[in-house]
């Protein structure tokens, strides 16, 4: 579940985003008869087939409907993803929204005929447009899974549910009597500078904060601002999924910027706690499953997308990982062990309060010139080393 | 007028078959086979092992462009500029004070451990002691300090310990001081610290028992004959003569400390050490020069390390 880093991958190559892309004219128009093979760039976990658990399995039933056997390769950050699609010999990739952009930029992915993918249809409204995979009317992929980063809590000190980020971001005292330094964390990687100015959208608008992952010098200043003073209250930044979940078991931690996934797992082991969107919104990701550009097995390919969108992939998937399906009606089809409160357990109820990964760039949408993400990186390990 | 021709008198005449041809040439020529002997390893070091260095170099000499993000071939010390910067410079500096603290504390364990093993241990207990030092490095390592995360953690045995035998004053008087102070064990210098010493002590217990081993007994009768107090004959005999084999040990624990960044993210307060900072630095960040510029640091520091350690005799104990 090395999800982890998949935010804070290098923003090197989609500074590069003027490449002109492959034009609508060079994707398929029609189907042929499967390769026999099909070979996918995935996060650990997103492929399964039933190896972890017999019970989670999305793969078998598509090898033997289409004869395609799947090849899986697991990448655990956005870079080696992108270096992999370099290179070549893959057809698929679950591609994240800091990867998907430098992937089409550099003509990596195909364009997709959304024609041949007749469930296309079912997949989300929201996601079917969406910026991270549509460049110009021109799809690049099929949507995958989503979520977002929660605030996790623990329920035992929060009767209910915190309704502001401000319980990481500033000390105060908890519902229970004691103040919050020492028993919150926040996440190591750069990409949380924008979970700071997230928090500053909401509580500085002077600022004029358009996107969190766009922010000018004194947005930026002042985004470094509340994590400094966030470091006085965090004994320990969280990296790692599993030391995470140590923490709040053993450490003591209390609230923390987290992955349903987490959530779900300490749940299962009994320990108090429960998640929230709060009223800033929060940070999220979406992944995207795009074709390369010289994919040798493209029909093979294209059935997975089709697969991916109408089998229990969806819904399976999504309780495996604690993510949100691409498919809504995943929640609720019974395909999968996925059901209705799973669905707005991980998120599904907020989309339009997430604001999605991108990797910060220079040349940026809404106000021209932005901090570029290679100075989030230095900056980010000069607060965390207490500068 | 017919000479004398060497070539064609050989005693025997050449062999058929390539194979035995080649043979015969190769004994014929002792510098060739010297030489074909060789090769594989000087390959190998000059250019798996040198030339990644060199590469290593190269790169850290190139240097970012801060609009794009995109490497600029071009030689600068632009990168070790930044290097220098006061968030970078604590990174190196933490690195190095862990490392010498981690280094001594290392050698005052040990040398009571190899020093009862070199000489009191027989036999049985001999096997015994081999055993106790090196059981630890046959489990995983990352099993190992996750163990210690658990020891260490505020809900921890430590904790529990401390809280029975009516302490837990001692440990929040520990916890409270600035620097080496946290919320808990888990997550201070303290933590950070105690796991690297567990980890790289078998490191400097063996090269210690070593060299102990090899201090004739009858030195230390001597010096007591002509009247050394104890104290006086491990200063003035004992020690110098072991010093090699600390030296020798402290190269291990040092180094070994310096790179490590598996530990301190693991245990620690999440400042980051110069093997974690390389990681971020070519893993998230793309910035290839500036985590090339960090690993020199180490580089430099082992270097005169080892420099020094060679004059005060540390390679005669290996």
């Amino acid at each position: 579940m090395k999800k982890i880093l998949k935010g804070c991958a290098s923003g090197l190559a989609l500074t590069a985003a003027t490449a002109v892309p492959l034009s609508a004219a060079d994707m398929m128009t029609e189907l042929g008869a499967g390769e026999g093979t099909v070979s996918i760039v995935a996060w650990p976990g997103y492929i399964e087939r039933g190896e972890t658990d017999a019970a989670f399995d999305w793969v078998t039933k598509f090898e033997a409907a289409t004869s395609c056997k799947v090849e899986i390769k697991t990448a655990n950050t956005s870079d080696e993803m992108v270096a992999l699609m370099n290179e070549g010999g893959f057809d698929l990739v679950t591609a994240s929204g800091d990867a998907s952009l430098r992937l089409i930029a550099g003509g990596r992915v195909q364009p997709i005929n959304i024609d041949l993918i007749p469930s296309w249809s079912r997949v989300d409204d929201r996601l079917k447009d969406a910026p991270w995979h549509t460049v110009k009317g021109t799809h690049y992929g099929t949507p995958f899974m989503w979520g977002p980063n929660v605030l996790m809590y623990n329920t035992e000190v929060f009767p209910e549910a915190p309704t502001s980020w401000n319980v990481v971001f500033e000390e105060m005292t908890l519902p229970d009597g004691e103040s919050n330094t020492g028993r919150v964390q926040a996440y190591d990687g750069p990409i949380y500078i924008a979970d700071a100015a997230m928090y500053l959208m909401a509580h500085q608008p002077e600022l004029g904060i358009e996107s969190p992952y766009e922010l000018n010098e004194d947005q930026y200043a002042a985004a470094l601002n509340v994590l400094r003073t966030q470091r006085t209250l965090v004994s320990r930044y969280w990296h790692d999924a599993f030391i995470q979940i140590d923490d709040f078991k053993n450490e003591g931690m209390v609230a923390s910027s987290s992955w349903p996934f987490m959530v779900n797992l300490l749940k299962a082991d009994g320990v108090p706690v429960a998640s929230t969107i709060p009223s800033e919104g929060a940070s999220g990701w979406a992944d995207t499953l795009m074709l390369h550009a010289d994919s040798e097995h493209p029909n093979c390919a294209y059935q997975f997308m089709e697969h991916s969108l109408n089998s229990n992939l969806q819904s399976d998937l999504s309780v495996w990982f604690g993510a949100v399906p691409s498919v809504p009606e995943a929640c609720t089809d019974g395909s999968g062990m996925q059901t209705a409160e799973g669905c707005s357990e991980n998120g599904l109820d907020d989309f339009d309060r997430i604001k999605f990964w991108q990797t910060p760039v220079s040349s940026c949408e809404s106000q021209g010139t932005c901090v570029p993400y290679y100075r989030w990186v230095s900056d980010y390990i000069g607060v965390i080393g207490g500068r | 007028m017919s000479g004398f021709d060497t070539t064609q008198s050989a005693i025997f005449t050449p062999r058929s078959g390539p194979l035995s041809r080649m043979v015969d040439w190769v004994i014929r020529h002792p510098r060739m086979f010297v030489f074909l002997m060789v090769l594989p390893i000087t390959l190998w070091l000059g250019i798996v092992y040198i030339g990644a260095l060199i590469a290593l170099l190269i790169q850290s000499f190139f240097s970012i462009d801060e609009f794009s993000g995109i490497v600029v071939r071009e030689f600068t010390f632009k990168t070790y500029g930044e290097l220098l910067r006061p968030y970078n410079l604590d990174i190196i500096l933490r690195t190095i004070s862990m490392a010498t603290a981690v280094t001594i504390a290392a050698a005052v364990l040990a040398f009571p451990i190899a020093y009862f093993a070199a000489r009191y241990a027989k036999g049985k207990w001999k096997a015994l002691f081999y055993i106790g030092v090196m059981l630890p490095l046959w489990s995983s390592y990352l099993v190992k300090v996750y163990a210690w995360k658990l020891v260490l953690a505020k809900e921890g045995i430590l904790t529990w310990l401390f809280a029975k035998l009516h302490l837990t004053w001692l440990l929040d008087g520990l916890l409270s001081l600035p620097v080496i102070g946290g919320n808990s064990l888990s997550v201070s210098y303290t933590g950070t610290f105690l796991v690297f010493l567990y980890i790289w002590l078998p490191y400097m217990i063996i090269p210690v028992q070593a060299s102990l081993e090899r201090v004739p007994g009858a030195l230390l009768e001597a010096a007591s004959d002509l009247g050394a107090t104890p104290r006086q004959s491990f200063r003035m005999v004992l020690f110098p003569l072991a010093l090699p084999g600390i030296i020798a040990g402290s190269i291990f624990t040092f180094s070994l400390t310096l790179g490590d960044y598996i530990v301190p993210q693991i245990v620690g307060n999440s400042r980051l050490f110069i093997g974690q900072a390389v990681y971020t630095q070519q893993g998230t960040a793309g910035n290839i020069p500036l985590a090339a510029a960090f690993t020199v640091v180490p580089i430099v520091i082992m270097g005169i390390y080892l420099w020094g350690a060679r004059k005060m005799g540390a390679f005669d104990a290996l």
